[in-house]
């Protein structure tokens, strides 16, 4: 029967079960994919409803308030202690990591210590983050003798490393060979090469690896704990304890109070959408850099 | 075989990646200001070869040279490689501008990368100069300060070339460097090559036959990382000595 019109098909009602089957399939696969972004909505969904009625200009402006007065107080503390120990946690940690990621991909790229390296990475990135803020009140809070935004940096700068270590190296890898040789072949010395060709060609990509671990690290609350420990007040200073929102979030939802537990609420709405923006920024940058190729 | 003024002079030259040999006892002189055309099929050795005289070849993890390469009088085995390279310029098979850099930093990409401060005035300078030599300045003369990547494939060959110049190399390696050009382009490099071959001399890889009679005035032919024949390329071609040459040109492999 091979010789019938090639359009006809030699079961039709196989044919029409078989294309039902289909759309079944793929209706039922559409719907489970769907499924892990659900929680995120309903997660955004709850924090509108609980926090959105706390923001105003004051709760950005002001310092937190005893529980029961009116207006309730602010997280101005908490904002500028986040922007601060997560600022200094990346100057700890971005060079090292950098550099790091340039010997694995630069120079070591075979070699034994870059295996090691990379397995300890791997391995620190493992670590449960309440353990490093323990190691960080041992290797900071204690010599030191008080609580300090240092040591939560510290802290928070161990948990960054090894991210951006592996992230650095990978766009490295990316960065094309011959324009490496095309530096080197006008008599460039190969760190210079490095410097000045590799890293700027990848730089995109290594902010990108900054910024997922920044997004991954302002959230943290286990390492800040007894670290940066909290204040009630606005502090610059580095060596103080200083507030953050997940520890303001943490505390305000630990405690009695139904006004504290608001402020909770918008807190944790201003660090996800914090979180979020970072993310959303990194996709873009990546994005520019996918375009690029 | 002699030439007149040879620039680069090879003896015994053997190029290892590991334990396999790609260039075997090479000995060789390279003539200035001419254009030596490096033949040969493919795996024959004629990329490692011209990658020995700018010492690129030893980055590779297991690669190495024995023998002796002289440039002018002096052996560059034994000079720092970086000296080398400036003396020694390399245009690459796939044009390779720098992605971060704009048309006027890729010129003088050879300066700034190695942290030289030029004044204004000067920079301006070389950076027309090398333009014009490589036959680019009327094309991009108004676009200097826009990324080099934005160019077409030729003229970004063309500006890895006006980069090459810029740091004035005595001899400048070319490394198949039509093979991803169109025609049009494929011509223009072609006369630029003739043009410049007053101011440097040039080694160029080519797996293209007529490309090499067109402007070459010496042709080396490699087979299995030997140097089978050297000589003027009229002759070559025309009056084979080794049967293996007159076969590849012939068409009887590639």
């Amino acid at each position: 029967m091979r010789n019938q019109d090639p359009r006809k098909t030699p079961f039709p009602a196989r044919e029409n079960w078989r294309r039902m089957k289909n759309r079944i399939i793929l209706t039922v696969i559409t719907v489970l994919a769907l499924l892990p972004a659900i929680p995120l909505f309903l997660i955004l969904f709850q924090l509108l409803k609980e926090g959105l009625s706390s923001l105003s200009l004051d709760f950005f402006l002001h310092l937190p308030a005893p529980p029961g007065e009116p207006g309730g107080g602010g997280i101005a503390n908490a904002l500028v202690g986040t922007l601060i120990i997560v600022g200094l946690a990346v100057l700890i940690g971005v060079p090292v990591s950098i550099l790091a990621g340039i010997y694995l991909s630069e120079y070591g790229r075979h070699g034994k210590l870059s295996e090691t390296i990379r397995v300890c990475a791997d391995v620190l990135q493992g670590v449960p983050s309440i353990v490093i803020g323990i190691v960080a009140y041992a290797w900071v809070v204690k010599p030191m003798g008080h609580f300090s935004a240092l040591s939560g940096s510290v802290a928070l700068a161990l948990m960054m490393i090894p991210v951006v270590v592996r992230t650095t190296e990978e766009v490295l890898r990316l960065v094309p060979d011959i324009l490496r040789e095309a530096a080197l072949a006008l008599g460039v010395p190969y760190w210079r090469t490095v410097l000045k060709v590799v890293l700027p060609t990848g730089m995109v990509g290594v902010s990108t690896g900054i910024l997922i671990a920044v997004a991954r690290i302002a959230g943290e609350t286990a390492p800040l704990l007894f670290t940066a420990f909290g204040n009630q007040f606005l502090t610059l200073n580095p060596l103080e304890p200083m507030s953050a929102l997940p520890l303001v979030i943490f505390n305000y939802a630990m405690s009695p109070y139904e006004d504290w537990w608001r402020q909770a609420w918008g807190a944790s709405l201003v660090l996800v959408f914090m979180v979020l923006g970072l993310n959303i920024v990194s996709r873009i940058l990546a994005r520019k850099i996918a375009g690029e190729k | 075989m002699k030439v007149p003024y040879p620039i680069f002079r090879t003896e015994d030259l053997c190029a290892y990646y590991g334990d396999f040999m790609a260039i075997k006892h090479v000995t060789v002189s390279i003539p200035e200001h001419q254009v030596t055309a490096v033949m040969g099929p493919s795996g024959c050795g004629k990329t490692t070869f011209i990658r020995c005289l700018n010492r690129l070849h030893e980055l590779l993890p297991g690669a190495r040279i024995t023998g002796k390469i002289y440039l002018r009088d002096e052996d560059i085995l034994e000079l720092d490689p970086i000296i080398v390279r400036r003396r020694v310029g390399m245009v690459f098979q796939r044009p390779n501008p720098f992605p971060t850099m704009t048309i006027y930093e890729n010129v003088l990409a050879g300066y700034k990368l190695l942290g030289i401060r030029l004044k204004r005035e000067e920079a301006d300078r070389i950076v027309e100069d090398a333009l014009r030599k490589a036959a680019l300045w009327d094309e991009v003369k108004d676009v200097l300060h826009r990324r080099g990547t934005f160019l077409s494939g030729g003229q970004q060959q063309r500006l890895c070339i006006a980069r090459a110049l810029a740091v004035n190399p005595e001899v400048l390696l070319m490394d198949e460097p039509t093979s991803a050009l169109d025609p049009k382009a494929t011509l223009q490099i072609e006369n630029l090559i003739v043009e410049l071959k007053n101011t440097v001399t040039i080694v160029i890889v080519t797996h293209n036959m007529p490309q090499a009679g067109r402007i070459s005035d010496y042709t080396a032919f490699f087979y299995m990382g030997e140097l089978i024949e050297f000589g003027p390329t009229a002759e070559v071609f025309t009056n084979p000595k080794d049967p293996r040459t007159e076969e590849y040109l012939t068409g009887k492999f590639s």
